[in-house]
């Protein structure tokens, strides 16, 4: 091979005028409508998903649909999805999977309801039930990272073995929490505001200081670096395991979140607190537009897939069908969103 | 004399029972280009990888400026102020340029929380400088999105971002155009230019000759030579001295019987 085949590389592209900083980096769709929609798409398309099936549901039912008695009862219950549904986007957007989020909001409820049973102040048990949930998280994330387990499956393991722990311990009993009623953790955190349950204001707050996390925060920028190419992250210095667990203590707070909740709703801690959770709470993540392969995910998606799914079993029996075809509806919903959401977004390797 | 920026000592690093490298002596001073050459499985990216904390050595001492360093890894080595480009760029390709050049150094305020509007400027800033500028792209466009030669424009673009001392440049121009080579090249004579050293990796052997103060061949886990530029008379006295090494005996070597000697296995 002869010198002449080289590339002149004393004299690089020196002549080439350099463009003014200015021009260089014009967007090519410049109006931010078009930037906004490129950049929402997957939440857009959710959206769109919801949209169309109330549309539906309404003129199936006109009457039910605009009674306020149907969406105040969506409203309390959905927060307490949105609780587990948004750590969960962090922890698929990592590349991971956690299934034992139900177990853990049946633990921290767990705790909470003794500390209140015992006289305590319910906002000690609170903080209790928080503590409760980080040390799960923190346990299932390490046993998964630390002992490089698969997380689909050690966290179903962990699933099982705590709700095991749970039952084997209480034998089945619920307990019952009326003083809980009378107290200011209850106003706060479970009555109602202008006729709207307070539960969703609290959860609408989660969603934005998450969806803030996800966008602007060092946690939400290494988490998609991890779920996008560990390796990269690990050259690039990124503890990568602690990212990892990080996201399942994440879980681990919603969780405990959430399972006081639903106890608030309810006055009553029943030993299967959170199971019912465990597969409408995926389905809304999946729904929203975060895809299985990590690396990218959207929170406000994901907060909106859980408003979609919540609404299916309210809509679908309002709408004057049989339960019997809430779960036709379900898989018909999880199915189109995934066709949508594949047409939707490109994946990049 | 310039002084001794990283000293790598005696490094050894084995597989089972496959050794990578066996004790292997590699220093770079400041302002220096350094060339390494080998043969596919010479250990060149091992010892690269031990060199940015990525990969854990079996044996030996890395020195920062004369003094041995303890608890070696990839955010230990960055902060030290070697950057590396890698072979495969190590870019997260379903994020944004910029995600990408601050990664693992995300600029950030109160809390962690990212100084967004502060990170596009500096991207746009360093990509401007790297020259490797576009109209198509803006620091906010998705990596997948770019060709090869860009991609590597977002690496080195990261590479350069906290004036780092020495830059690790692991094939560089493999898979890229001539125009996209030049660049690579330009940008290695800023960075010299600059009184700041690089290690270049290549097995374009007229690649590494053209700018390389001085030339390092590894071979089979060993250090077969080191030689200043001033003792090699051209490319092809390169070519010819690692085709005795392959092959021993075959040709007339560079070098004499020591350096055999230290060959055999």
């Amino acid at each position: 091979m002869s010198k002449t085949m080289e590339p002149d590389l004393h004299e690089p592209s020196a002549g080439i005028p350099r463009p003014s900083p200015q021009k260089a980096w014009k967007h090519p769709s410049d109006h931010w409508v078009r930037g906004f929609i490129l950049d929402n798409r997957a939440s857009l398309g959710t959206l769109g998903v919801f949209i169309v099936m109330m549309a539906a549901f309404m003129i199936a039912n006109p009457t039910v649909f605009t009674t306020w008695y149907l969406y105040r009862s969506v409203l309390t219950t959905l927060p307490v999805a949105l609780f587990v549904v948004v750590p969960l986007v962090f922890v698929v957007t990592c590349g991971e999977i956690d299934l034992s989020f139900p177990a853990t909001m049946g633990f921290a409820s767990w705790v909470f309801s003794l500390v209140v049973q015992a006289g305590y102040d319910p906002f000690l048990g609170i903080v209790a039930a928080l503590i409760t949930g980080m040390l799960l998280g923190f346990l299932v994330g390490s046993l998964v990272v630390y002992g490089g387990l698969s997380s689909l499956i050690a966290t179903l393991g962990m699933n099982f073995l705590l709700r095991g722990l749970i039952q084997i311990i209480n034998e089945g009993k619920s307990m019952a929490l009326t003083s809980l009623a009378d107290s200011w953790a209850y106003t706060i955190f479970s009555s109602q505001l202008l006729g709207i349950p307070v539960q969703i204001f609290w959860a609408i707050a989660f969603v934005v200081l998450s969806a803030m996390l996800y966008n602007r925060h060092r946690f939400g920028a290494q988490v998609k670096v991890v779920g996008d190419n560990p390796d990269s992250a690990q050259q690039m210095g990124i503890d990568v395991k602690r990212v990892r667990v990080k996201v399942f203590v994440f879980v681990g707070i919603g969780a405990a979140i959430a399972g006081t909740f639903s106890v608030m709703i309810n006055f009553t801690w029943w030993p299967t607190a959170g199971d019912g959770y465990l597969l409408p709470v995926l389905a809304s993540v999946f729904v929203g537009g975060t895809p299985t392969w990590g690396g990218i995910g959207t929170v406000v998606g994901g907060a909106i897939g859980a408003v979609t799914v919540s609404f299916i079993q309210t809509g679908v029996v309002a709408a004057g069908l049989s339960g019997f075809y809430v779960q036709f509806f379900n898989g018909l919903i999880i199915i189109l969103s995934l066709l949508g959401h594949k047409w939707n977004q490109a994946r990049y390797r | 004399m310039a002084e001794r920026l990283i000293e790598l000592r005696d490094i050894s690093k084995s597989y089972g029972h496959v050794y990578a490298l066996g004790g292997v002596n590699l220093s770079v001073d400041r302002g220096e280009v350094v060339g390494l050459i080998g043969d596919n499985g010479a250990g060149k990216s091992t010892l690269i990888k031990i060199l940015s904390g990525v990969v854990k050595p079996t044996s030996g001492e890395i020195l920062i400026r004369g003094k041995p360093v303890t608890g070696w890894n990839a955010a230990r080595s960055r902060e030290a102020g070697i950057e590396t480009v890698f072979q495969d760029r190590a870019l997260a390709v379903q994020q944004t340029i910029v995600r990408n050049i601050f990664m693992g150094r995300e600029l950030t305020g109160f809390l962690g929380w990212l100084k967004v509007n502060k990170e596009i400027e500096e991207a746009s800033r360093l990509m401007r400088e790297i020259g490797f500028t576009s109209k198509v792209f803006t620091p906010q466009s998705i990596v997948g999105q770019l060709s090869g030669g860009e991609r590597q424009g977002v690496a080195i673009a990261r590479a350069i971002y906290k004036q780092a001392e020495l830059i690790v440049l692991d094939e560089p121009t493999t898979a890229l155009s001539l125009t996209e080579t030049a660049k690579v090249f330009h940008f290695v004579r800023q960075v010299r230019a600059s009184g700041r050293s690089i290690l270049f990796i290549g097995h374009n052997i007229h690649h590494v000759f053209d700018i390389a103060d001085r030339f390092v061949v590894l071979d089979r886990g060993k250090v077969a030579l080191s030689a200043d530029r001033s003792e090699v008379k051209s490319a092809e006295h390169l070519i010819n001295f690692m085709e005795d090494v392959a092959h021993p005996g075959g040709l007339a070597g560079l070098h004499d019987a020591g350096d055999a000697e230290q060959r055999e296995r």
